[in-house]
């Protein structure tokens, strides 16, 4: 089933030597997206016009999403804020298809988060499946097992009819493609706001584990080496623009209609992953590359630049799935569930059975030349005659124009501090049942439910836990923890602070399981970089970004930036998603995020200030945006780190949740929901040390803080090491439970609660039923 | 004492029953679906995923691989035999147990922490269980529904052919609750929810104990472990 060669295409494509015979031909560059000082500039590197073959390949690549035009200048910053004890561990940095850092025992780890949220608007289903599918692949191309996967979600206002359309959608689409490629989905983060309620965000993340000698990269080295192309065949999705293309070259019809968005089908990536694995393992592959976006012109063009020769393709020998394709079209395809491999010719029979064995279609299509040209020819003719780092790597850098957006100070000056605070005890709790239940703090496991955690028997942590984790060694226990925020209220506040504090909140969710943190990646989804506002915006989050990343001395490894997300005019709030990669010794030693055991003491670390500006309680109880985000002093973020890690090395904590959105208030109600086990919490303490009425001692967003619970007997020593590092520390409860259920509800009826002592108390009944009512209630019944 | 598991393409859970076979104390065989060879296994596991991309039909396209006729013969033989999820979407479609899976009532994949009964303790894989048993593995399915004619679900009550049921919470609209059945000989057991991973502490199912200890999983494996010794 290898190299059947396919019927030709209808009419002739456009020559290199008709492209030199016809230079005045007008070109249709802008409706591909090309500016036109950009078009003369292909021009002027081909020294003639492009073909339209050249043309198809240099606007998709050279387009925003491929090329980073308008953020490179920016993102320099990430390679440029380097400690060399933040690279002592970094096998691959940024700009292959995902970074790769050493976990130790010769194991490393390959982390990328990506966005798909354009796609996904259009058709939700297809596109957040894609984005699983193409993020997957990415891990693959870098010689890793995919293991885990999770999503960063933003959608629109809840009770908005379109939002449902969109969650079924979206939610459906990763449970689908996930689960049917076996990758548990250890987390993740949903959240609701009319700001993405015509530009959802679909960010999907994935991450992958190999020995040291297994790294590949993508490169086309070693003159005569066969370029090989596998895995589905190539079809009409994803390449809208190619039509237009191919509207030019044959004038006598209309443009053809193809989808814009592409199809997934996660039985075939499953195939290609343990295709391709085996091919790694038999050391069949000299270097790889997945095709994505620009499919065989990015992977072309890609592999060709980072080699060190040329590379020559015979176009028409890529299999098709629809015959009737241009060239132009099959450049530019988006067909999902393709690789592209360099393979040396005395080991092409030795690969051909390894793809055959796992009925994977393959065609062999060139070889690597030493003419430092990238050459595609279609029935005997040169359509493409490019040096391939014009197209992949020598692309425009824009400069673009930086604009204060001057409505930021009257939105700072608009303190939550002047808005009415409860007083009273029902006033309290009432507020805080309107916290759990609002769509942003509700539980979500309407859609973590639709999600196995389970597959691969690996995952020591998943939702909802503050991090995922998984074992990646089964003898010594060596594992990672991951974990991702953003908080888009306080990037449009500031987004500067913003980028920092999602920083710090990934940062501090890996820690509390008791992994350290090494590395992390980003997708930081804006609005249009041509509006000069949301460069700024942009500008002061990679800035915040990273030089945080320098403090805490930990590398950025690999992103995503993805612009242009705005309803009509109205840019998204600033949205950079951080995902943070920990490091654990053993992942039996991790801490979970509640309460499993009555008579332990609950303490909080840390102060609380009175941090309510963009805070859930502002947003949900006021519906308030406005002021200043919380402090965070990164350097203190490192303490708790260090602090948590040694708590859990001497396994004196029981367990650890972090304090993010909806404060300590919401902390204290999920650490009573994970398990069933109830506390008694004073909060007087708090308000005199910290000099804070009870309404910013439950919820306040201050950052550094955790509460764990610490079993009676290691009472002293836990409360030494706080203090032998000089950490806020405060006993604020101790749990008691009285018939513990669990989430698999084997116990007796449970009559556990949560009290506040002189301000309210709400039984674990009460908690759940207002927690998980939200979201079934928009988006229909869940089981159980 | 070797056990199989059988890797169609899309196979998910291939290599967790290979390690929930090591931690019960016998051999982990690995059989490819391609081939007609069963390697002399002692017992065999077709296990969970979304083979051929559950297209068709659930388990329709991997019941008619190359080793399912060996397989089939040997199930016939006495070889005892596990489906796990799509595992037994491929028992159902071969015809080695009785009824069918269709997709779940409320039409999405779930996964949930699955509390049953063990309601036949005179199988190959649930003889190391007390009748009656209440039990929590992981379940986790698009197309776990339980559908069989009425004559044939009466016989299958009749005859104690229903192994397992689903207990609190019916999560797929299976009728009578059932969450597996077995064969008459009892060597040929199938069923939707996961033993393979209820098999080690800290990363089965949350239980009253401690997050993620549950291992009721494993009695299946130690199970077929204590038949085969004895008929040996």
């Amino acid at each position: 089933m290898t190299a059947v060669s396919t019927p030709p295409s209808r009419g002739v494509a456009d020559t290199v030597s008709n492209a030199s015979a016809t230079p005045e031909r007008e070109q249709p560059y802008a409706a591909l997206g090309l500016k036109e000082d950009e078009y003369l500039r292909i021009r002027e590197i081909l020294g003639r016009r492009p073909t339209s073959g050249e043309l198809a390949m240099y606007s998709v690549m050279w387009s925003e999403h491929c090329s980073y035009k308008s953020s490179k200048i920016y993102l320099r910053q990430f390679g440029q804020k380097v400690t060399p004890a933040m690279k002592k561990n970094l096998m691959v940095g940024m700009g292959e298809n995902a970074g790769v850092v050493d976990v130790g025992e010769g194991w490393a780890v390959t982390f990328k988060v990506e966005s798909h949220n354009h796609p996904s608007y259009i058709e939700p289903f297809q596109g957040a499946a894609t984005g699983v599918g193409g993020i997957v692949r990415d891990i693959i191309s870098m010689g890793a097992r995919p293991v885990a996967v999770m999503d960063q979600l933003r959608f629109g206002a809840i009770d908005s009819a379109d939002t449902a359309r969109v969650v079924h959608g979206v939610v459906g689409g990763i449970s689908f493609y996930g689960n049917c490629l076996g990758l548990p989905n250890i987390g993740g983060e949903t959240y609701f706001d009319p700001i993405y309620q015509g530009n959802p965000l679909v960010n999907a993340l994935s991450v992958g584990v190999l020995r040291h000698e297994d790294l590949h990269l993508a490169n086309a080295s070693g003159l005569g080496n066969k370029v090989v192309l596998f895995g589905a065949r190539t079809g009409g999705d994803g390449i809208g623009g190619a039509s237009i293309l191919a509207s030019d070259t044959f004038s006598a019809g209309g443009p053809t209609k193809r989808p814009a968005v592409q199809v997934g089908d996660p039985f075939a990536e499953k195939v290609l992953i343990e295709c391709c694995l085996e091919l790694f393992r038999d050391k069949l592959v000299e270097g790889i590359q997945d095709l994505g976006a620009a499919g065989i012109s990015c992977a072309t063009s890609e592999l060709a630049s980072n080699g060190d020769g040329g590379m020559f393709i015979e176009l028409e020998k890529v299999l098709l799935r629809d015959p009737t394709l241009t060239a132009e079209e099959i450049l530019m395809s988006e067909s999902q569930e393709r690789m592209m491999a360099v393979v040396k010719p005395e080991l092409l029979d030795a690969f051909l059975a390894v793809t055959a064995k796992w009925d994977v279609e393959t065609s062999v299509l060139g070889e690597v030349t030493d003419t430092g040209r990238l050459i595609i020819n279609w029935h005997g003719e040169e359509i493409v005659n490019v040096e391939p780092r014009t197209v992949a790597v020598d692309g425009p850098v824009y400069e673009r124009p930086v604009a204060y957006p001057t409505w930021i100070d009257a939105l700072q000056e608009d303190s939550a501090s002047t808005l009415a605070r409860p007083t009273t005890g029902d006033e309290l709790r009432e507020q805080f049942l309107a916290l759990l239940g609002s769509a942003n703090l509700a539980d979500k496991s309407w859609i973590t439910n639709q999600y196995d955690y389970f597959v691969g028997g690996n995952t020591a942590l998943a939702f909802p836990d503050d991090s995922g984790m998984i074992r990646v060694d089964e003898e010594s226990g060596l594992g990672f923890a991951i974990a991702t925020d953003a908080n888009g209220r306080y990037c449009q506040l500031d987004p500067k602070q913003g980028a920092r504090l999602a920083l710090a909140e990934a940062y501090r969710n890996v820690a509390v399981t008791g992994a350290v943190p090494m590395a992390v990646t980003d997708c930081l989804n804006f609005g249009s970089p041509e509006n000069p506002e949301v460069m700024w915006q942009f500008s002061q989050a990679v800035e915040g970004l990273s030089d945080g990343c320098l403090e805490l001395e930990i590398p950025v490894t690999g992103g995503n930036v993805s612009f242009y997300n705005q309803t009509g005019a109205t840019p998204i709030f600033p949205t950079p998603v951080v995902g943070v990669l920990g490091v654990i010794d053993d992942v039996a030693r991790r801490i979970p995020s509640g309460w499993q055991d009555e008579g332990n003491n609950i303490y909080l670390l840390g102060v609380t200030r009175e941090e309510l500006d963009g805070s859930a309680w502002a947003g949900t109880v006021h519906g308030h945006l406005g002021g200043r985000p919380p402090a965070v002093d990164l350097e203190r973020e490192k303490q708790l780190a260090a602090l948590l890690r040694a708590g859990s090395l001497e396994g004196l904590i029981a367990s650890a949740h972090d304090l993010a959105d909806g404060g300590l208030a919401q902390a204290l109600a999920e650490s009573v929901m994970r398990f069933g086990v109830g506390a008694r919490v004073w909060i007087t303490e708090i308000m005199e040390r910290d000099g804070v009425d009870a309404a910013t001692a439950l919820f306040s967003e201050s950052t550094g803080r955790v509460i764990v619970s610490v079993p009676r007997e290691d009472d002293v020593k836990f409360r030494g090491l706080c203090e032998g590092r000089g950490y806020p520390v405060l006993r604020i409860g101790v749990t008691d439970a009285s018939g513990v259920g669990g989430e698999s509800g084997t116990g007796a009826a449970n009559r556990s609660v949560l009290e506040v002592q002189d301000e309210f108390t709400v039984g674990l009944e009460e908690l759940r039923a207002t927690h998980r009512s939200t979201l079934p209630e928009h988006f229909g019944h869940v089981v159980g | 004492m070797r056990i199989g598991v059988v890797t169609f393409p899309g196979s998910l859970d291939d290599r967790d029953a290979l390690r929930a076979i090591r931690m019960a104390g016998a051999e982990p065989v690995a059989l490819w679906h391609g081939e007609h060879d069963l390697h002399g296994v002692d017992a065999l596991v077709l296990p969970g995923g979304f083979s051929y991309g559950d297209y068709l039909r659930c388990g329709a396209i991997a019941s008619l691989s190359p080793i399912m006729t060996e397989v089939i013969d040997a199930a016939g033989k006495g070889l005892p035999v596990l489906g796990i999820c799509n595992g037994f979407q491929m028992l159902a479609e071969a015809h080695l147990l009785a009824g069918g899976l269709i997709r779940n009532d409320h039409g999405t994949f779930i996964r949930r922490d699955q509390k049953l009964r063990v309601e036949n303790t005179s199988t190959a894989w649930t003889s190391g269980f007390e009748q009656g048993q209440e039990i929590v593995i992981p379940l986790k399915n698009g197309e776990g529904g339980f559908i069989a004619s009425a004559d044939e679900l009466a016989r299958l009550e009749g005859e104690g052919l229903v192994a397992f049921r689903y207990l609190d919470v019916n999560p797929n609209g299976s009728l009578n609750d059932i969450a597996g059945v077995r064969n008459e000989r009892g060597n040929v057991v199938g069923l939707m929810p996961h033993p393979e991973h209820a098999v080690e502490p800290g990363f089965g199912p949350d239980t009253a104990d401690a997050m993620r200890s549950g291992v009721d999983g494993l009695t299946f494996f130690t199970s077929v472990i204590e038949q085969v010794l004895v008929a040996a």
